[in-house]
């Protein structure tokens, strides 16, 4: 399913155009793909460029300008949902992956049979006009790309680790990266790492395994209970989360 | 320092969590310091197909030539490295007899892989890559790729159409400019960087570098870095719990020492005493 363009007035839809051309072009003249017949437009006021699954609007120097979502731009990549607006028109840019194709499908590797064309956009002008000859074949029967289907994954809880003894008794190191060393490099270290369904501890290097709660760790990584103790290279600390 | 005492090298590859079958395929011959890394691409098990005989070519090519020649000699005709000329021939040679089984059988027609391949020597390192497969290389603090992708998506960030931050929510991803087994020739780029006591190496399919950012790839090499078995599962597993769409294979290699080839008289007759 190709992008489209739904214009639209006062919430009325006046047009939808599929967004099949390299360059679709905005303007009040009858020659553009979409005209908006009103003087705040100017003759030619903007361009979408499309490149297989992608499109990009650029502002051609229109008296009013434009904004996308709310923000006045000049140039910008089109993400799903986009609204644009030039007056009082708005125009929402929908660009959904086929419902249908199995996940197998999607994001296959495929070839271009032929390199895409493009000419690089000339520094010098101020607009920076997009000169890209979208000219390519997929060499693949399973042409139709699947956009990449936004994996959240699911965030877990904050946490930290306080050092219990020594030095620096009390200091809390809270654990934010996907991963977190402890110990001594070339002594003793082990890892934490931030996963969808918790924190793990595993060892990283050195003679003797750190222990939980009084117990080696061995190789294997260890899921992290609320206040657990972690002990390594003579440091002892405790491992919570956040509230 | 002989080269398998230098090099520490560690290989793994995971379906991931969506795809039902592996199609990349890793080899490395830590004798002559080669490592090679590809990601098919075609119906069926033809992917599989495709990146196997990729890598059982190189593997085996490379290393059988490299009982005979040197690759840090130039070459007679282009002066270049004699393992560059080694790495350029054999990913053709793979990309022939690729070509040719696709031609042959219809059940593999179409079938392709892309390619990233490191050869190790005298204290340099040789590449060729085809296609989207990366060799990063992290030395202190820095992490970068030293290969930049055949793809549509790298051709749009080169010539200014898109932005580096843009291009993360392209729907043009996982479109390769070039790949072996597709047409009857393939041009590998091949680059010589030299080595420091202490570099990481990765090679990566694109299953590892779109489902990870850059950043935190490099932390964990840097984290991780006395313990790399440890490494490769740990970036494996970042990539399944991102969503793991694609299959995902890495190979790192640690520099644990210089391993310059023998240079000198007294290093030449040693050499022509031993064989």
């Amino acid at each position: 399913m190709p992008a489209k363009l739904i214009l639209s007035m006062d919430g009325v839809v006046l047009k939808e155009q599929v967004l099949n051309k390299e360059r679709t072009l905005i303007g009040r003249k009858p020659h553009n793909d979409i005209v908006i017949d009103n003087l705040a437009v100017s003759s030619e006021h903007a361009a979408i460029i499309t490149i297989l699954n992608d499109s990009f609007l650029e502002d051609l120097d229109s008296t009013n300008g434009l904004t996308v979502n709310g923000t006045v731009t000049k140039k910008h990549f089109l993400q799903n949902g986009d609204l644009v607006e030039i007056g009082k028109y708005k125009l929402k840019y929908v660009n959904e992956q086929p419902a249908q194709s199995s996940p197998a499908d999607f994001e296959k590797t495929m070839v271009l049979s032929r390199p895409v064309k493009m000419t690089p956009s000339e520094p010098s002008e101020a607009t920076g006009k997009f000169n890209a000859t979208p000219s390519a074949e997929i060499s693949d029967e399973t042409a139709r790309l699947a956009p990449a289907a936004q994996v959240v994954s699911p965030v877990p809880q904050a946490a930290a680790v306080q050092i219990l003894n020594g030095p620096n008794a009390g200091r809390e190191l809270e654990l934010v990266k996907s991963l977190t060393t402890l110990g001594k490099p070339g002594v003793q270290v082990a890892v934490l790492a931030r996963r969808p369904h918790g924190f793990f501890i595993t060892h990283v290097e050195g003679d003797k395994f750190p222990l939980l709660n009084g117990a080696s760790i061995g190789e294997q990584p260890h899921q992290l209970n609320d206040h657990d103790i972690i002990e390594l290279a003579n440091v002892k600390m405790e491992f919570y989360f956040k509230a | 320092m002989n080269i398998q005492d230098a090099l520490e090298i560690v290989s793994r590859t995971d379906p991931g969590m969506v795809r039902s079958h592996n199609e990349d395929s890793v080899a490395s011959e830590s004798s002559c310091g080669l490592v090679v890394l590809a990601d098919g691409m075609g119906g069926y098990n033809a992917g599989e197909v495709a990146s196997g005989i990729a890598v059982s070519v190189l593997a085996t090519e490379v290393k059988h030539f490299l009982q005979d020649i040197k690759p840090e000699e130039p070459d007679a005709f282009s002066g270049e490295d004699t393992g560059v000329v080694l790495l350029r021939d054999n990913v053709q040679k793979a990309n022939a007899s690729i070509f040719h089984a696709a031609e042959s059988q219809p059940q593999y027609s179409g079938m392709g892989t892309t390619i990233v391949s490191a050869l190790f020597y005298d204290d340099r390192v040789a590449v060729a890559h085809v296609g989207d497969s990366r060799m990063y290389r992290l030395r202190s603090e820095t992490f970068e790729s030293i290969t930049r992708d055949h793809s549509l998506l790298q051709e749009q960030i080169d010539s200014g159409i898109i932005s580096k931050e843009d291009a993360r929510t392209s729907k043009n991803k996982n479109l390769v400019t070039r790949a072996v087994g597709i047409d009857a020739e393939v041009e590998a780029e091949v680059h010589v960087h030299e080595v420091q006591v202490g570099d990481i190496y990765l090679l990566c399919s694109d299953g590892l570098n779109d489902m990870v950012e850059d950043d935190e790839i490099g932390d964990a090499l840097q984290m991780l870095r006395a313990n790399l078995s440890l490494a490769a599962s740990e970036l494996i597993q970042m990539a399944n719990d991102n969503g793991g769409r694609d299959n995902i294979s890495v190979i790192i290699v640690k520099i644990n020492g210089k391993f310059s080839a023998p240079h000198g008289w007294v290093a030449k007759l040693l050499s022509w005493f031993k064989s």
